[in-house]
């Protein structure tokens, strides 16, 4: 397993005695990318939600189709956590590749599922083992040698099922879920498991403490990705055009779409849909089409990641520039293009708040959870026609393609807003209509759309060189004029987008505060403090620009830590533009391997900095003022 | 005689008629076509191009209002705030007219969508987003003002300078010529034209046919530019232009609400009926030609290019390619304004949606 460069002591405590740990520890698996693991791993996290333990998925895996290493880690813990673990107590070795050097890095104390028909070099005496003839079984298990390689994943399924105690009856279950109606899958992969199960009864010897028992903790909880979150938020938030250009870690959030609206947005007579989905040339183009789109009325978006939002820069500076409404989902990832697309960041921060040339700005709503996830994207929609604007929803890969889980999703109660739009009717009683000006107070000007047969409708839309009535000017005073409203608008969408959550406690001198995904290492890092006798007070950040319990909030705690999963301390940069006053209160705790942040890493940190000294790899960043 | 004392003053003789304005089917007047004054150099061929424009539409009473005007950047790019100043637009960035015109076109199906970009807009910086959406046959006019140089950024050659050509400055162009027409219909592009800016007649002709045709019209106007490519040397001059002008046939064009008949001697020409209902006749002049064959079209282009001939006509028509928002199966009505009915799912397919997820 690749092990995180950042420093955080191993803090794995190895069960030295045989006493029972129930619902609370955390299963690796290692194997080959495109085996079919991945569905094996559904499985297995679909059971044990199932008995009412919470768990979390989390997938790492290649820029590959076919081959490279991957790694699958389950969690299972009692008290709802579902960030990443630094530790996994119990590893299974799939991957001939790297079974020697996963092997290497576990605890003392680990539990060890191998695969005894790989070639492994390596010996350990501190583990707990369990070899498995794994390719044997297989042989055994299914005669056809074409799906043989899915069904060994079924096995170790089986020999886990079997050493952890989770029911049989889930399994059957989950495999329903997996592969919906198709029976014969269902059966191959079920008796895979069940010989799993009996080979694991009749020739291992329980020597490891951990096992699953039924609680009730997951009724009527849903396991989902942050993607297909999204696309559901979009499908209810009344998309109407969605243009796209396949990149991971985004593709699948268009794709649920796709999905979703060939069930659900045709119409029964005629069999029509009420969406244009279009996959364009490319990132320069699905803007393009975003906001063509916008500009003529209709419910716009584009789903991308860090490449992409480089090439739609142009473009919406252009939207900034003309007021032009439309929605762009980033599923975060590293960069470059080039790099580790797989792989978590919460890198395009900053890029995605200026984006484009000239003085420009553009709102970011960021959701922590799935059901953030299917929550903002409604909003999104809704806030990008109120202000004409484009609006990012900042996700990143392990919201985006790892399993959730979420209480179900609710059903929207308020209406669509559709914004300031003036119909033929309006411009009847109106007399009157000048696209830009600020009429409200509030910098967001009344628009037309395309179409409308009103003499006083038609205006012309280009960048910055326009007067409040549209017209061409290259007047110094027309385009300050037009830099102010639009600053001012901004201003106004301080109390629009999503306000912080914010746990106080009177206590905390210490102040926190996150966004995110960082979010979920971030409450069991908490918790782990109290206990430590460190009281914390915690600000999660959910949109931007920032509200004024933002400035409150870095004021009155005395030492304020930013979490964060980049390098370079991108939402310091933006509450340090916004806020120069505390531009020097923050103390960084950033997170930049790619995995997924952890609440050991969130807590050293933490407490290093309490001491005054060791600031782990962040203190190259030169002295920041406490 | 009774002499009587007129009551009132006599009656002052009859005013002469005021001059009957000409209008459109629509009873609109040509004012209502036109947009506000251009401020390209005084003989630039973009601005013979929106006169044609101007005249077109308004001869066809097309509604202003439905009209959305596309655009990207160049002198060329501008011309949509000089015609139809009632209809909205859209002055987009370089190269990307297309994506904003398929944004519109699918939000609101109902939308005559005019793209206008030019030379280098379309064959150098947006070359990609040219070949997509006519790939897609996207519902749009799409006309290039092609005068071989970026006239904006002050004479520079553009990527359909044909190749021997000279610059104002005396540099010679040596790479060949990006043929927007051959590259259109190799893409399958059913309504691709070749016009001159000094040639009002046939741009006319070919703007009404192009408004006829569902679907992407390709229009490539060759449009000197005075300042930049009007010299001895270039062939984007209005010289060489008209010198060598080559029309393949004489447009002719019959709206659907004139249903007249027109006689023409048999095998005299050619006739093509539109999309709506319009037909657009094609006279011989030289040679047999059939616009409705493709394999011929190419094999057209690609003498005229050996021979370095400025041929220009319609070189292919297909008025039954399905357009883009047909591809998609969309609804009949307008995207943008769906009742929200029509745009959210009910409760129970969330719930089951949720369901499935449990
Ligand atoms: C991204 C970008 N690069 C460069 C430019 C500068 N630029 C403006 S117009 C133009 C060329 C226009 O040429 P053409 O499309 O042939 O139009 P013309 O002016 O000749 O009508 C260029 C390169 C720009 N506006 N945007
Ligand atoms: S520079 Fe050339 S293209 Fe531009 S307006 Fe002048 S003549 Fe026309
Ligand atoms: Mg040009």
């Amino acid at each position: 397993m690749p092990v995180d460069t950042m420093p955080t002591p191993a803090a794995a405590k190895a069960p030295s005695s045989g006493k029972p740990v129930i619902n609370d520890f955390s299963i690796q698996v290692a194997t080959a990318n495109g085996s079919g693991s991945q569905s094996s791993n559904n499985v297995l996290l679909r059971s044990i939600l199932q008995m009412g333990i919470p768990v979390s998925g989390k997938n790492l895996f290649p820029s590959n189709i076919q081959g490279l290493p991957t790694w699958f880690t389950i969690r299972v813990s009692k008290d709802g956590y579902i960030a990443r673990r630094k530790v996994s107590e119990i590893f299974v070795a799939m991957n001939e590749e790297t079974i020697d050097s996963d092997i290497t890095d576990l605890t003392p104390g680990n539990v060890l599922i191998w695969n005894s028909d790989l070639r492994r070099t390596v010996k350990r005496d501190d583990l707990i083992e369990y070899p498995v003839p794994f390719n044997k079984l297989s042989w055994e298990a299914c005669p056809d040698p074409k799906l043989r390689k899915l069904v060994t994943n079924m096995v170790y399924v089986g020999v886990v099922v079997h050493l952890l105690g989770i029911e049989i009856a889930e399994c059957e279950t989950a495999l329903k879920k997996q592969f919906k109606s198709k029976q014969k899958a269902i059966d191959l992969n079920l008796n895979a498991i069940k010989f799993g199960v009996d080979w694991a009864q009749k020739n291992l010897v329980k020597k490891d403490p951990y096992r699953v028992e039924r609680m009730n903790k997951t009724a009527g909880q849903i396991l989902i990705e942050g993607n297909t979150a999204a696309a559901i938020g979009a499908l209810m938030g009344g998309v109407t055009v969605c243009t796209w250009y396949p990149i991971t870690p985004s593709s699948s959030l268009v794709e649920s779409l796709i999905d979703l609206c060939r069930k659900y947005r045709k119409d029964p007579v005629t069999g029509k849909t009420t969406v244009a989905i279009v996959q364009a040339e490319d990132e320069l183009a699905s803007i393009g089409m975003v906001l063509g789109a916008g500009w003529a009325g209709a419910r716009s978006m584009t789903a991308t990641a860090g490449p992409g939002i480089s090439l739609m820069s142009e473009f919406v500076g252009l939207a900034y520039f003309a007021d032009v409404p439309g929605v762009i989902f980033d599923v975060q990832r590293v960069g470059p293009s080039t790099g580790l697309p797989t792989r978590t960041s919460q890198g395009d921060i900053l890029k995605a708040a200026t984006l484009s040339h000239g003085d420009t700005k553009h709102p970011m709503l960021i959701p922590a959870s799935v059901q953030e996830a299917y929550q903002f994207a409604q909003d999104a929609f809704d806030l990008a026609e109120q202000v004409q604007s484009v609006v990012f929803v900042m996700l990143d890969l392990d919201l985006g393609m790892n399993f959730w889980m979420s209480d179900p999703f609710p059903y929207p109660t308020k209406p669509l807003n559709r914004g300031k739009v003036l119909t033929k009717d309006d411009l009847d009683r109106l007399g009157k209509f000048e696209r830009y000006r600020d009429v409200d107070g509030d910098g967001i000007p009344y628009r037309t759309l395309p179409g409308n047969p009103h003499p006083l409708a038609p205006y012309f839309t280009r960048g910055s060189g326009h007067n409040e009535k549209a017209q061409y000017t290259e007047r110094p005073s027309d385009y300050r004029n037009l830099m102010n409203r639009l600053a001012k608008k901004f201003e106004t969408m301080r109390d629009m987008v999503p306000a912080p959550v914010i746990e106080a406690d009177p206590k905390a001198e210490i102040g926190i505060i996150a966004y995110g995904t960082s979010h979920w290492a971030t409450v069991e890092a908490r918790d782990q403090l109290r206990a430590q006798g460190v009281p914390t007070a915690y600000l999660r950040l959910r949109g931007y620009p920032f509200n004024s319990q933002v400035a409150e909030f870095i004021d009155k705690h005395p030492r304020l830590y930013l979490v964060e999963q980049n390098r370079d301390g991108q939402m310091q940069s933006l509450l340090s533009l916004d806020m120069p006053q505390y531009a020097t209160k923050f103390r960084p705790i950033r997170h930049y391997t790619g995995n997924t942040l952890d609440a050991a890493f969130i807590v050293e940190n933490l407490r290093a900095q309490e001491k005054g000294g060791h600031l782990g790899e962040t203190q190259w960043f030169g002295p920041r003022g406490h | 005689m009774a002499t009587t004392t007129p009551a009132q003053p006599p009656p002052p003789p009859p005013a002469a008629p005021a001059p009957q304005k000409k209008m459109n089917r629509l009873g609109l007047p040509l004012e209502h076509y036109t947009g506000s004054v251009s401020t390209l150099c005084s003989g630039c061929g973009h601005d013979s191009i929106t006169n044609a424009v101007i005249r077109a539409f308004f001869d066809y009473g097309i509604e202003p209002h439905r009209v959305a005007k596309l655009s990207g950047i160049g002198c060329s790019s501008k011309t949509p705030a000089y015609f139809l100043g009632r209809s909205c637009g859209f002055n987009a960035v370089h190269g990307r007219m297309p994506a904003i015109a398929t944004g519109a076109v699918l939000a609101n199906r109902n939308l005559i969508a005019v793209g206008v970009s030019g030379d280098g807009d379309t064959a150098s910086i947006g070359l990609g987003q040219f070949m997509h959406m006519v790939r897609r046959n996207v519902p749009c006019i799409y006309i290039i003002e092609n005068n071989g140089v970026y006239g904006l950024t002050k004479g520079q050659f553009s990527a359909t300078a044909d190749e021997g050509s000279a610059s104002k400055a005396g540099h010679v162009n040596d790479q060949p010529p990006m043929d927007c027409c051959a590259l259109a219909i190799n893409l399958g592009c059913a309504f691709v034209a070749r016009s001159f800016s000094g040639d009002a007649k046939q741009m006319q002709a070919m703007f009404k046919a192009a408004l006829a045709h569902r679907g992407t019209a390709l229009l490539d106007i060759v449009s000197p530019c005075v300042t930049f490519n009007n010299h001895e040397g270039s062939t984007k001059s209005y010289k060489y232009a008209k010198d060598n002008d080559v029309p393949l046939h004489e447009i002719g064009f019959v709206p659907f609400f004139e249903n007249i008949a027109v006689d023409y001697e048999p095998g005299s020409t050619k006739e093509v009926t539109m999309h709506d209902g319009s037909r657009v006749l094609l006279r011989k002049l030289d040679r047999d030609y059939d616009p409705t064959n493709r394999l011929a079209s190419i094999q057209l282009l690609e003498e005229a290019r050996t021979q370095k001939e400025l041929l220009t006509g319609i070189f292919y028509i297909n008025p039954k390619a399905p357009d883009f928002t047909e591809q998609l199966h969309l609804v009949a009505e307008p995207l943008y304004d769906l009742p929200v009915e029509r745009v959210r799912p009910p409760k129970p397919v969330l719930d089951e949606i949720m369901k499935g997820y449990m």
